[in-house]
């Protein structure tokens, strides 16, 4: 066993972990943080990804030993920090608002992906989202109402920065 | 799916990495993005006594200028790669074949020397080291050592890393001014695997292409130079003509493996096909 500090969703967690194991089990066997889920576990689904300090990954292939003294967010950590009642991210309420899913499955890693590609690309377009998506797997085929979503969240991300400038 | 048991070593630098591997028992696996490595041993395909793992090794991350070269750390992220000026100024070959590897969540982890260690025939970026003539700087109990690409690449997934060696970095002779260059790819889906890419550089002088360099993907177990197209350019007009006619040799030499994206002869057709647009669009036409 190995031992490991993480911050996950603004909160210190202190764990013993098997090299072995990988992040996305760690967060949801060992953290209960389930709603990053395992898709294919092949890393081509993209349905598990997490931010590692800021940035995109797919959980499943990045080992919990890895993440030592590392910060991870989850989709639970979004909304107002995981605040019960706290308002969605813009990105989830574009979702929302857009219905940017059918089943849902894909939906955690899908707006974990589009909040890195709009911390890179403030506003991308049409094909600039699609392909920053590419690594995640829509299996309902859902596509064009996810790629409208994160076409409304750039307008309110990019609208709200502006008026505080 | 979980890898089997290993012990784990994160050493934080080269020579904590040599001591590790060499302390690490008979099988020792290198784990530097992880994005080849760790799905291999979820399959248990592999399954290592030890991964040493970089992750930690900063002095392996970043690219900087060395006289003539680009010297460019084993553990800079395809990320890091995507956005470094230095390569963009003077090697945007590789920018541009990074920019193809699988999808935006693997290129924050994988890495430029992980992804060429690998050596896998269908990875974009064996072919653009091999056509930029790049160097490959090897650090092993007994010091350092430099292949040549050419040597670098032995078979399929089989490179002149011995036993108890690491690769540190890659020296890139910088290429700026009249040089020209295109990594072409054609694959199946987003974030697939090349079904065959070129990769191609061109230096034009007085409307003729005075020197090209074409590297070709997943055209045999190793990456390859396209020697008689090469060849048949030294000297040519740059024409659209002048080019196709090269591009018919592309796949001279080649030995392309059959599967289900594509049978060999197919292949050898988009070899001629990508090498004619890489070629093409490097020379500016």
């Amino acid at each position: 066993m190995t031992s490991i500090n993480v911050r996950v969703d603004g909160a210190s967690y202190s764990d013993d972990v098997e090299p072995r194991t990988l992040l996305v089990h760690y967060l949801r066997e060992q953290l209960g943080k389930v709603g990053t889920v395992v898709g294919c576990d092949t890393s081509n689904c993209g349905a598990c990804t997490v931010h590692l300090d800021g940035q995109a990954v797919k959980s499943c292939t990045v080992l919990a030993v890895q993440a030592d003294g590392r910060e991870v967010t989850t989709i639970e950590g979004l909304a107002g920090g995981g605040a019960p009642d706290a308002a969605l991210h813009p990105v989830q309420k574009a979702f929302h608002e857009m219905h940017g899913l059918q089943c849902g499955f894909c939906t955690p890693g899908m707006i974990m992906a589009s909040i890195d590609l709009l911390n890179e690309n403030p506003s991308p377009s049409e094909t600039e989202i699609r392909e920053g998506i590419e690594g995640n797997l829509c299996r309902c085929t859902g596509y064009q109402n996810i790629v409208r979503a994160v076409q409304q969240a750039a307008g309110e991300l990019s609208g709200s920065a502006g008026g505080q400038a | 799916m979980i890898p089997a048991p290993f012990a784990y070593a994160r050493p934080t630098t080269v020579d904590e990495a040599l001591q590790a591997i060499a302390d690490g028992g008979e099988d020792v696996k290198i784990l530097a993005g992880g994005q080849s490595l760790i799905p291999v041993m979820r399959l248990r395909l592999a399954a290592p006594e030890t991964v040493v793992d970089l992750d930690r090794v900063d002095e392996l991350r970043g690219v900087r200028e060395d006289g003539d070269a680009l010297v460019i750390g084993a553990m800079t992220t395809h990320a890091d790669v995507l956005h470094d000026p230095l390569i963009g100024q003077y090697a945007p070959l590789i920018a541009q074949a990074t920019e193809t590897v699988a999808d935006r969540q693997v290129r924050r982890r994988g890495t430029f020397g992980g992804a060429l260690a690998h050596a896998d025939p269908a990875g974009d970026l064996p072919s653009v080291a091999l056509a930029l003539d790049a160097e490959f700087v090897i650090a092993g109990p007994n010091g350092r050592r430099t292949v040549p690409a050419a040597d670098f690449f032995v078979d399929y997934l089989t490179t002149a890393l011995e036993e108890g060696e690491l690769l540190v970095e890659i020296r890139v002779p910088k290429l700026a001014g009249q040089w020209g260059m295109r990594y072409e790819k054609f694959n199946r889906v987003a974030q697939a695997w090349s079904i065959v890419a070129v990769a191609a550089a061109v230096r034009r002088e007085d409307g003729h292409i005075a020197e090209a360099r074409i590297g070709l993907t997943n055209m045999g177990p190793t990456p390859l130079r396209a020697r008689a197209t090469e060849a048949a350019l030294a000297g040519a007009e740059a024409s659209a003509e002048a080019i196709a006619a090269a591009a018919r040799s592309a796949a001279e030499g080649t030995s392309p493996s059959s599967d289900l994206n594509g049978q060999a002869d197919y292949r050898e057709h988009l070899a001629q096909v990508l090498t004619r647009r890489a070629v093409s669009a490097a020379a500016g036409l």
